[in-house]
C-alpha cells in the first residue's frame, strides 16, 4: 500500500506538459503537488464518468498526453468505459487507478469483493495497450518514467491507503481550489481553445 | 410507392445535417434501427465515430471532446437516454455546453397510445430534465435538426432531436 500523495509525488517529475485530470478521495491531493495548474482540469460531478470526460479531452487532443488519476469506486460504476477506451485506442492517454479497495467518502464501505480485483488484468483483457499493477513505492517511482514514454492507452493501478472521511458531511472540510467550470476555462486559454 | 419513399428518413439526411453543423464526433451506441446510419457515419473522413459501452458514456465523453474544442454529437435510443440521466444531469446540463442528442424515439407512433413503456416515459423525462426537444420523422423535417443545433449553440444546454421514424428510415 503507497499513500495517495506519495503517487503524485512520484509522478510529477515527468509530468512534461501533460493535462491532469482526477477522481476520488486521493484525487484531491493532486492540486498540492501540480506546478502547472493551468493543464489540470476538473471533470467530476457523476460519479464514474470522470473516466469517460477524460477519455473525450484524450480523443479530442490526440497531440497531447492526457493523463487521469481514477479511482476504483468510481471505475466499478462505470466499468465498461475500459472497453471503450480499448477501442478508440488512445496513444495520449495514461490511465492511473487509485484503488483503496473502499468508498472512503462514505465512511470506508468496501467496494464489492475489494480484495480481489485484477483491475490491470481487467484493462488488459479489455485491450489496453499495455497495464501494471504497484503495491510499492519504489517500484512505482522506479517504473514512472518508462511508463509515461510508452503508447497509450496505458493502464495503472496502484493500492494505496485510504482516507476515509467518517465526520457528517456538514462538519467535512470542503475541497476549495477552482471550480469545474474555472479549470475549464483557464485550460482552454493555455491551450488557446475558443469556447463554445 | 413512391409517396411512401418520399416520407421516410434518409441517414443521409442526418449526415448533411452534422457536416452543415460542423460535427466533429459521433458517440454512439448503435442498435439494430440505425445500422445503415453506423455504417455511413464510418464512410465520412470528416466524422470520428466512438462507440462506447453504456449510454452514460455518451454525455461525459461529449463533454471532454467540447473542453478540447470539438464538436460532438450523441447518438442514443430513448431507452438508454434514460439510463444516462445522472449522466446528462451532472455532465451536461451542469457543464452548461451545446450538446446535441439525437435519440432513437422507440415505441412512438402517430397514434399516440403505444404499448412500449420507453416511449411513454420519453418526453416526460425530457420535461423533467427541463430539456427542449424537436420531433424527426422525415426527410422534410431536416430543418429541425439545424434549429435544434442553433437552440444549443444560443442557450449551451443539450437539446435533443427525437427520431419517429427509426423503423423504417435506417433500414435499407
Amino acid at each position: 500500500m503507497i499513500e495517495g500523495l506519495e503517487v503524485f509525488k512520484a509522478f510529477q517529475p515527468h509530468r512534461g506538459d501533460a493535462i491532469v485530470t482526477h477522481s476520488g478521495t486521493a484525487g484531491r491531493h493532486w492540486p498540492e503537488v501540480s506546478t502547472n495548474p493551468n493543464r489540470d482540469l476538473r471533470l467530476e460531478s457523476s460519479m464514474g464518468q470522470t473516466t469517460s470526460a477524460a477519455f473525450g479531452v484524450a480523443l479530442g487532443l490526440p497531440e497531447e498526453k492526457v493523463v487521469l488519476f481514477d479511482s476504483e469506486g468510481a471505475l466499478l460504476m462505470n466499468l465498461g468505459v475500459i472497453a471503450s477506451i480499448a477501442g478508440k485506442a488512445p496513444k495520449n492517454f495514461y490511465h492511473f487507478l487509485l484503488d483503496n479497495e473502499m468508498y472512503a467518502t462514505t465512511g470506508g464501505q468496501p467496494v464489492p469483493n475489494a480484495k480481489n480485483i485484477d483491475y490491470a488484468g481487467m484493462a488488459k483483457s479489455a485491450g489496453y495497450a499495455s497495464t501494471y499493477s504497484f503495491t510499492d513505492l519504489e517500484e512505482l517511482v522506479t517504473s514512472m518514467e518508462s511508463i509515461m514514454d510508452e503508447d497509450g492507452p496505458v493502464f495503472i493501478s496502484i493500492k494505496i491507503n485510504p482516507e476515509v472521511q467518517n465526520l457528517p458531511m456538514a462538519l467535512r472540510k470542503r475541497g476549495g481550489g477552482r471550480s469545474r467550470p474555472e479549470t475549464i476555462k483557464d485550460f482552454q486559454k493555455e491551450l488557446g481553445i475558443a469556447a463554445h | 410507392m413512391v409517396q411512401q419513399q418520399a416520407e421516410i428518413l434518409r441517414p443521409e439526411t442526418l449526415i448533411e445535417e452534422f457536416k452543415k453543423n460542423g460535427v466533429t464526433h459521433v458517440i454512439t451506441i448503435p442498435d439494430s434501427e440505425t445500422n445503415y446510419l453506423y455504417e455511413l457515419m464510418l464512410e465520412q473522413d470528416w466524422l470520428d465515430v466512438v462507440p462506447v459501452s453504456r449510454e452514460g458514456e455518451a454525455p461525459s465523453t461529449a463533454l471532454g471532446l467540447n473542453v478540447a474544442g470539438k464538436v460532438p454529437v450523441c447518438l442514443i435510443q430513448n431507452t438508454g437516454m434514460m439510463e444516462a440521466g445522472d449522466s446528462i444531469r451532472g455532465m451536461a446540463l451542469d457543464a452548461g455546453f451545446p450538446l446535441l442528442m439525437v435519440i432513437g424515439y422507440r415505441g412512438w407512433t402517430r397514434r399516440g397510445a403505444t404499448p412500449d413503456t420507453v416511449a411513454k416515459y420519453t418526453e416526460p423525462f425530457l420535461h423533467a430534465f427541463g430539456i427542449e426537444y424537436f420531433l424527426v420523422e422525415t426527410d422534410s423535417d431536416g430543418a429541425r435538426i439545424s434549429e435544434a443545433f442553433d437552440l444549443t449553440r444560443s442557450s449551451k444546454r443539450p437539446v435533443v432531436v427525437l427520431i419517429g421514424d427509426e423503423y423504417h428510415g435506417f433500414n435499407r
